[in-house]
């Protein structure tokens, strides 16, 4: 297996920065055989976040590369949750104690 | 009575506040939208809530309550002022029957059931006219809403098809936080994130929304109120809600109607628990074959002919729906910041930190008696500590006065109107915090006051002008601290208290000899009496005499104090005092012979030595001022000589100064109080006892009866002649 890549996201994935996101996710995943994301400095995720991923998620599937996110902010894992979308993006999920309910 | 239902007592009524003082600002700013949407909710909270623990009796007369708040929010119907009266009587008849629920009774008794009936009979006349004025459309959608949508029994789920539109981020909106929103509706039991609309990553644009849900939310709320949810975004997205139960071939519908493809669409239903997958192939397979000939003949419908079918055109104001979803935001953040403790808790910890001090207390005592450097510098550093614990567990049961003060509005409403008088009530100092267990006895009094000030004070609006005073009358309610203590003014500026007419009822009533001479202040005193009114009528709010001593007795029962001020043609003040807690105090401990008394800290302004000259009198020459003290030693007529030095402790109560004349001043000493028996009520001077270190007892001496006794004989004094006042020394 060739190069895999490893991105980390620390701004907000929100509307604002959606574009530029756009663009690194998905030049990053031009770059290499597989992708890592790393999002666990992600303070808030809106919708465009949240598409911007399913959209990297699908991307990735038709060019038959990996993409895996490797670590997930608390914001990002309530967003996956509350969409069901954990399943979707199949990524083992860090749940600290304090954080469980 | 089961936690469900006290939690829902609790929270009704502060709905019930809520949705009070809503309707009262709805009188005078009858076009505040954002309120009438307040009161709206907080009605249909109420009806929602009992709906889930089941008081049929509650829900159903919300119900009609509800109906007519909306109409009022539609604009079907005006604000007046019978209408706001009778919503505001419909909120007395609520708090009736939750005390009907909290007392864990079936069914409200028939009287109750009545003047219910009653209300509901004349609510029934402001829906039914609207309806043949306004042609009824939303009467026609919420009818349909109930057929279709079960009534609030079915447990069942709603199944939420959504589709947002692409410029719904552009416009600054966040599909999520709508989602997030109809989440706190109920319980979403299921959720399908639908991507399929997003092209692939070269056409999309990261700045539209692709996104669609399919969503199972169990819920009581109405399908309009699931509606409301999207208001705000309706011109921009699809919406499709299928009732709990609804029917296969309403999903087989919803499929069709929607852009993904059958198949995958049918999955999702199936994943989030929609359909049964053998319902789904069913289904499809039977619209498989009407489908050609329909696709042919009818072109696909448009969106709004779509959303007509569905019922979901119901359009909102779209200001009021962006400022509800900010209010509950705003209220979820508030919420989160706090904890409901049961009351009996916080005593029982209040209890222990007593403890704590006296036994601290004792420590102290014995490590300085061990004279032992390190364990004295240990102990101190305790107290300190036990001292902070004390000051922070007696501010959790530090409450505002807002709230209480609040309560009067609705008062001063009241009585008002039934006086036909016009009366502004104003409020100031609301956030001042005093000990809850203050708070829940001071609403008696003060409302005793407060109407005695509209009924007696302020005169009618004709006899106002006459007098060159505006018309709309004036009370005031004003709270602030002073000196360890928390204030509390009843101020109104309407005609005072007649002094002739108070002199001469107590001549009549023989509390007064005729030929007594009095001033001006002991006139106005003489209301405190027992049995004394110089209202010329007897009305059903104040005038029968029984009042004012009791007003008096019960704020003396709380360690406070009040009185009166009044100027005749101006006004009146009633000024409350009280003490900010009844538990535990800082205080100052001297002695007096053997025996140990506490003076609260707050009160002492100084101490000085006493000189010699000044034995035999009672005032001593404070930097110029006069200074009356009392001797404890002769009041509490102590054993023994007194000792070569004397100290006179400077206190101050209400603004008036006094010494107290003790042997030794043994520094500041934190004070439990503990009540005196019933038997030592009427004791004079002393207010509480405490526990020292040592274990003894010491008493804990109340200020302000001795300021009191001190004035007295100084206004006394004044008053009888000079010759006498060896003979009125005592």
């Amino acid at each position: 297996m060739g190069t895999q890549n490893r991105l980390s996201i620390s701004e907000d994935l929100t509307i604002y920065h959606a574009l530029e996101h756009k663009e690194r996710l998905i030049a990053a995943l031009d770059a290499g055989d597989g992708l890592e994301l790393d999002l666990s400095q992600v303070g808030e995720i809106d919708t465009a976040g949240l598409q911007l991923l399913i959209l990297a998620k699908r991307e990735a599937a038709r060019r038959d590369k990996a993409l895996a996110i490797v670590a997930h902010s608390p914001a990002v894992r309530q967003t996956l949750d509350f969409c069901n979308l954990a399943a979707f993006f199949g990524d083992p999920v860090v749940i600290t104690a304090h954080e469980q309910r | 009575m089961d936690e469900l239902t006290s939690v829902f007592i609790q929270e009704g009524r502060e709905q019930l506040q809520a949705m009070e003082a809503g309707l009262l600002e709805l009188e005078q700013r009858p076009d505040d939208h954002d309120n009438i949407n307040g009161i709206f909710r907080a009605a249909h909270t109420i009806k929602g809530a009992s709906g889930v623990i089941e008081c049929h009796f509650i829900e159903s007369f919300m119900h009609k309550v509800e109906n007519v708040l909306d109409r009022l929010r539609n604009g079907e119907i005006q604000v007046s002022g019978e209408l706001a009266g009778l919503l505001l009587r419909c909120c007395d008849h609520l708090g009736i029957l939750m005390d009907v629920l909290a007392a864990g009774i079936a069914e409200p008794a028939a009287e109750v059931s009545l003047a219910g009936d009653a209300l509901q009979g004349e609510l029934a006349a402001h829906t039914s006219d609207a309806t043949a004025t306004a042609g009824g459309s939303v009467v026609e959608a919420e009818a349909d809403v109930e057929a279709s949508g079960g009534g609030v029994v079915n447990t069942d789920s709603w199944h939420i098809s959504v589709r947002f539109g692409p410029h719904m981020l552009r416009g600054g909106m966040d599909p999520l936080s709508f989602l997030r929103f109809l989440a706190s509706l109920g319980e979403v039991l299921a959720m399908e994130t639908i991507p399929d609309a997003m092209p692939a990553a070269a056409e999309m644009d990261p700045e539209s929304c692709y996104l669609g849900f399919e969503i199972r939310l169990q819920t009581r709320s109405s399908k309009a109120d699931i509606e409301r949810v999207f208001d705000f975004c309706r011109d921009d997205c699809e919406l499709r809600i299928l009732p709990p139960n609804s029917k296969l071939a309403e999903y087989v519908k919803l499929i069709r109607e929607l852009p993904e493809d059958d198949m995958r669409l049918g999955e999702m239903l199936v994943r989030c628990g929609a359909l049964t997958q053998s319902e789904l192939d069913e289904g499809l397979l039977s619209q498989q074959q009407v489908r050609l000939p329909a696709d042919a003949v009818a072109p696909p419908q448009p969106l709004g002919e779509i959303l007509v079918e569905h019922k979901v055109v119901q359009k909102e104001v779209v200001d009021a729906a962006v400022s509800r979803q900010a209010q509950v935001h705003e209220k979820k953040a508030v919420e989160a910041r706090l904890i409901r403790v049961q009351a009996d808790k916080l005593d029982q910890l209040i209890d222990l930190v007593g403890e704590l001090v006296i036994a601290g207390a004792s420590a102290n005592l014995l490590a300085q008696r061990s004279g032992q450097g390190e364990l004295v510098e240990s102990t101190s550093i305790l107290s300190r500590l036990v001292e902070n614990i004390r000051d922070s567990a007696l501010q959790l049961r530090m409450v505002q006065i807002g709230e209480t003060f609040t309560r009067f509005n609705r008062v001063v409403r009241d009585v008002a109107k039934e006086l036909g008088k016009e009366i502004d009530l104003v409020i100031s100092g609301a956030e001042t915090e005093l000990d809850k267990s203050v708070v829940e006895k001071i609403g008696d009094p003060l409302m005793h006051l407060v109407r005695n000030s509209m009924d007696h004070g302020i005169e009618p609006g004709d006899v106002r002008e006459a007098r060159g005073k505006p018309r709309r009358g004036r009370v005031e309610l004003n709270a602030y601290h002073d000196s360890g203590s928390i204030v509390i003014e009843v101020v109104d500026d309407g005609a005072g208290l007649p002094r002739e007419k108070i002199l001469r009822k107590a001549i009549d009533k023989g509390l007064v000899q005729p030929n007594q001479t009095l001033s001006d202040q002991e006139i106005i005193n003489l209301i405190w009496e027992p049995g004394f009114s110089t209202a010329e009528q007897v009305t059903n709010l104040s005038g029968r005499g029984v009042g004012m001593d009791v007003v008096r007795r019960n704020i003396q029962g709380l360690r406070g104090s009040c009185e009166v001020a009044s100027v005749e043609g101006s006004g009146t003040t009633f000024t409350i005092r009280l003490p900010l807690t009844l538990a535990i105090i800082d205080g100052f401990l001297v002695g007096v012979g053997r025996a140990a008394y506490v003076i609260p800290l707050d009160m002492v302004i100084e101490c000085i030595e006493l000189k010699g000259n000044s034995a035999e009198r009672d005032f001593l020459n404070l930097r110029g001022e006069v200074l009356p003290f009392v001797r404890l030693r002769e009041m509490f007529e102590v054993d023994g000589e007194r000792p070569a030095r004397e100290n006179v402790v400077v206190v101050q109560y209400a603004g008036q100064k006094a010494g107290i004349v003790v042997d030794q001043l043994l520094g500041e000493f934190q004070t439990v109080i503990k009540p005196l028996s019933s038997i030592f009520r009427h004791l004079r001077g002393i207010g509480g006892s405490t526990i020292l270190g040592s274990g003894e007892v010491a008493l804990i001496l109340d200020v302000q009866t001795l300021v009191q006794r001190n004035a007295r004989r100084e206004e006394r004094d004044m008053n009888t002649p000079a010759m006498l006042r060896s003979t009125s020394q005592n």
